[in-house]
């Protein structure tokens, strides 16, 4: 027989890790705005959010990353799915997605530095796509964490601006994201 | 045809009988496809006015409302009824005028983003970019409104497109793939949440305005009398379980019953059925019913766990799983004699704790009398609408329900002016009952307006204002926790409700002595047409018994 002491209840937990949410919606006018203003008026922080079409015309997907650490991550989701132009929420296991981010880096660069700037770029398979006298621009892709350890190596030389896209990702294998 | 008849049609198809609106340029087009469609149109003086009305109608009907603006400035007078729809969970379909399509941003002569400025208060909405898509848009709509957690839907419709001719050909299929809510509760989980029952001592139903909506109060009775479970509910729960049985607690909450708010902070095992623990109900979130689990049953996944986690959580309609749990429950033949004990210290706080107040010796009317009067002479058989403050407190202490649908108020957002045009609504939807409302005299101002439409489409509404000449809810927060610096709160002896009913052509009264207001109620209710009663009664009485706001149950006062 249960006993009311064995019940656990089902917290909104805070897991304390990063997450990715990909989200599949229908591609209509104002669907981002209803996502954002529901993160807005919810209190939930988004850190990057990408946005672009999928194989299909009529969806788009929304991979947007936010601290498990700060929010609720199920409360999240159970809000982003109540909106009717949202199709289908993953809350992506780091160890079976794939996420990658695309950056340009503009570093100032003359004469002795540009080298050792450019070593760094081959390091991190990155790409100088501009070169002038004074600075070069670098593409670099990979996950969050190579692109900040990348910053990290390069603002020393004069980091001028920087520009990311937030990941993106999908889902190791076989099955759909 | 034009896709403003089609847009007739799709109404008809859908069931409506009657809307609520109010003309301007933008929604011309729709206003001309009204004059010969056959549905009839009530002319309110206030868009307000016109979407709590359809709340009153959806409320007591069960059925969706539909309420109409033009653009601009008539959908901006529509924010707080479609805010308050949603707050509550009431399905109405608010359907909008807009600019022309080429007038579209650039600030035009009444445009206003309609869509934008809704878009945090709706379910879902529309903006209609192609006439084609007006017949599928408000079928969705309406769909959306009423299935589910129901709620406000808005469709915008530009004027241009409306005028547009369609080929309307009757939808038949609804394409909303991201929109497929739960109904069927997990059988296993209510399997365990009838064992938790069964295994429990000092259970208390907690039921909210989902009963209602889901019209599942006779399964709760079931449910509630497979044993002897106590109940209580919230304000917006009020007639789900009847209020004369003898298994009722009354309201919990802020001024709910000492019964039921000391059952839920006992409690070992509290079940809560389309109730979402708000603020008003749990006060200190961290003292809140410290013993107990919880059975959370909603439809809406979103509830479960928001703001007290769940430990059996069943997400689906109330109608479909109660009846389920019932059967469930009774398959276990737990030991009868379990809350006995229960039941006596239940006992003992209804008997030392029961609703009370200093009653006046003389001719003065109490406000708290005055709600017992009225039950008196409505005998408790009338739908009461009522606003938001002291009196709607007091109408959810002392007027018994007895079923659902007949309590309608603004729960959730609170919304003064709610009561008078709702009351309006439900008696359009229900003209066979008695309706009546309990409004302040500071709340029935802010909708007063709407006793013109009334008066011209006769609908024979009662209202009772309850005229303490103050903000009487603010005023009792002010002498309680703000050293009696009563700012802003003195209403004055204005207007003379008597002469303004007169003058919006309905009947005025005026009572002013208790010893004949019972039968002074009974023949204002038996007269003909609209009538405004003004109740005139204690200035300063204080709502009780209260739990001060962010305080536990355990803290009540009063």
């Amino acid at each position: 027989m249960l006993s009311l002491d064995e019940l656990e209840a089902a917290v909104g937990l805070r897991t304390g890790r990063k997450h990715v949410l990909s989200i599949l919606v229908e591609n209509k006018p104002g669907v981002l705005t209803r996502i954002a203003g529901l993160f807005a008026r919810r209190g939930f922080n988004i850190d990057t959010l990408a946005v672009g079409p999928t194989d299909d015309e009529r969806l788009s997907r929304i991979t947007l990353t936010l601290d498990g650490a700060v929010h609720p991550i199920d409360q999240v989701t159970k809000q982003l799915h109540k909106l009717v132009n949202v199709l289908k929420i993953r809350d992506l296991e780091p160890k079976d997605t794939l996420a990658r981010e695309l950056a340009l880096f503009k570093v100032s660069a003359d004469g002795a530095s540009r080298a050792e700037v450019m070593q760094i770029c081959e390091i991190f398979r990155g790409k100088v796509v501009d070169v002038t006298k004074r600075a070069i621009v670098v593409e670099v892709t990979g996950t969050c964490d190579k692109i900040d350890a990348f910053e990290q190596l390069v603002r020393p030389f004069g980091l001028i601006e920087m520009a990311r896209t937030g990941e993106i990702a999908i889902a190791r294998g076989r099955g759909e994201t | 045809m034009r896709a403003v008849d089609a847009l007739m049609e799709c109404l008809k198809a859908e069931g409506v009988d009657v809307v609520f609106g109010l003309p301007g340029g933008a929604n011309l087009p729709t206003y001309d496809a009204f004059y010969d469609a056959g549905i009839r149109h009530i002319l309110v003086r206030h868009e307000a006015g016109g979407g709590h009305a359809a709340e009153g109608y959806a409320k007591a009907t069960g059925k969706v409302g539909v309420s109409l603006a033009t653009s601009g400035p008539g959908a901006t007078n529509l924010i707080t009824p479609i805010c308050d729809a949603m707050m509550d969970s009431v399905p109405v379909v608010f359907i909008t005028g807009q600019v022309r399509t080429e007038l579209l941003g650039t600030d035009g002569f009444q445009e206003a983003d309609t869509i934008g400025i809704t878009m945090p208060v709706v379910k879902h909405s529309f903006m209609i970019q192609h006439p084609l898509e007006i017949p599928r848009s408000i079928h969705e709509a309406f769909h959306i409104a009423r299935s589910g957690r129901p709620g406000p839907v808005v469709v915008d419709v530009p004027q241009d497109l409306s005028r547009a001719d369609i080929p309307y050909e009757p939808v038949t299929d609804l394409r909303l793939p991201g929109y497929q809510p739960t109904t069927e509760g997990n059988q296993k989980q209510i399997r365990l949440a009838a064992k938790a029952l069964a295994n429990s001592r000092r259970p208390v139903i907690y039921a909210g305005g989902g009963v209602v909506s889901a019209n599942a109060g006779l399964e709760l009775v079931e449910l509630a009398t497979s044993d002897k479970f106590p109940v209580t509910s919230t304000v917006m729960g009020l007639g789900a379980f009847p209020a004369p049985h003898e298994q009722w607690l009354g309201m919990l909450g802020m001024h709910g019953t000492r019964a039921a708010n000391y059952a839920m902070d006992e409690a070992d095992l509290i079940v809560a059925i389309g109730a979402r623990f708000d603020d008003r109900v749990t006060g200190k979130l961290s003292e809140f019913a410290p013993r107990a689990k919880f059975i959370h049953i909603d439809i809406d996944p979103a509830e479960i766990s928001k703001n007290v986690p769940a430990h059996i959580p069943i997400v689906g309609d109330a109608k479909n799983i109660l009846p389920r749990l019932t059967a469930e429950y009774r398959a276990l033949v737990p030991e009868p004699t379990r809350f006995d004990e229960w039941w006596s210290r239940i006992r003992t706080w209804q008997q030392r704790h029961p609703l009370q107040y200093e009653d006046s010796t003389d001719s003065e009317i109490k406000p708290q009398y005055m709600i017992q009067a009225l039950y008196e002479a409505t005998d408790g058989d009338a739908i009461v609408a009522s606003d938001v403050g002291q009196h709607q407190m007091w109408a959810a202490q002392y007027f018994a329900f007895r079923e659902p649908r007949l309590w309608i108020n603004s729960g959730g957002l609170g919304t003064m002016g709610f009561g008078l045009p709702a009351a309006m609504g439900a008696k359009v939807g229900c003209p066979d009952r008695t309706v009546v409302g309990i409004v302040g005299d500071g709340s029935v101002q802010m909708n007063i307006q709407e006793l013109a439409t009334c008066t011209q489409e006769d609908i024979p509404i009662k209202v009772f204002i309850m005229n303490n000449g103050y903000l009487g809810m603010v005023r009792q927060w002010q002498e309680l926790f703000w050293d009696k610096r009563y700012s802003q709160v003195d209403m004055g002896k204005w207007p003379d409700f008597v002469k303004l009913a007169e003058a919006y052509g309905a009947t005025g009264l005026r009572f002013e002595d208790k010893k004949t207001l019972v039968s002074d109620m009974k023949e204002a209710l038996a007269m003909d047409g609209p009538v405004l009663v003004d109740v005139r009664v204690t200035r300063e009485e204080n709502t009780y018994p209260m739990i001060p706001a962010g305080q536990p149950a355990r803290n009540m006062v009063g």
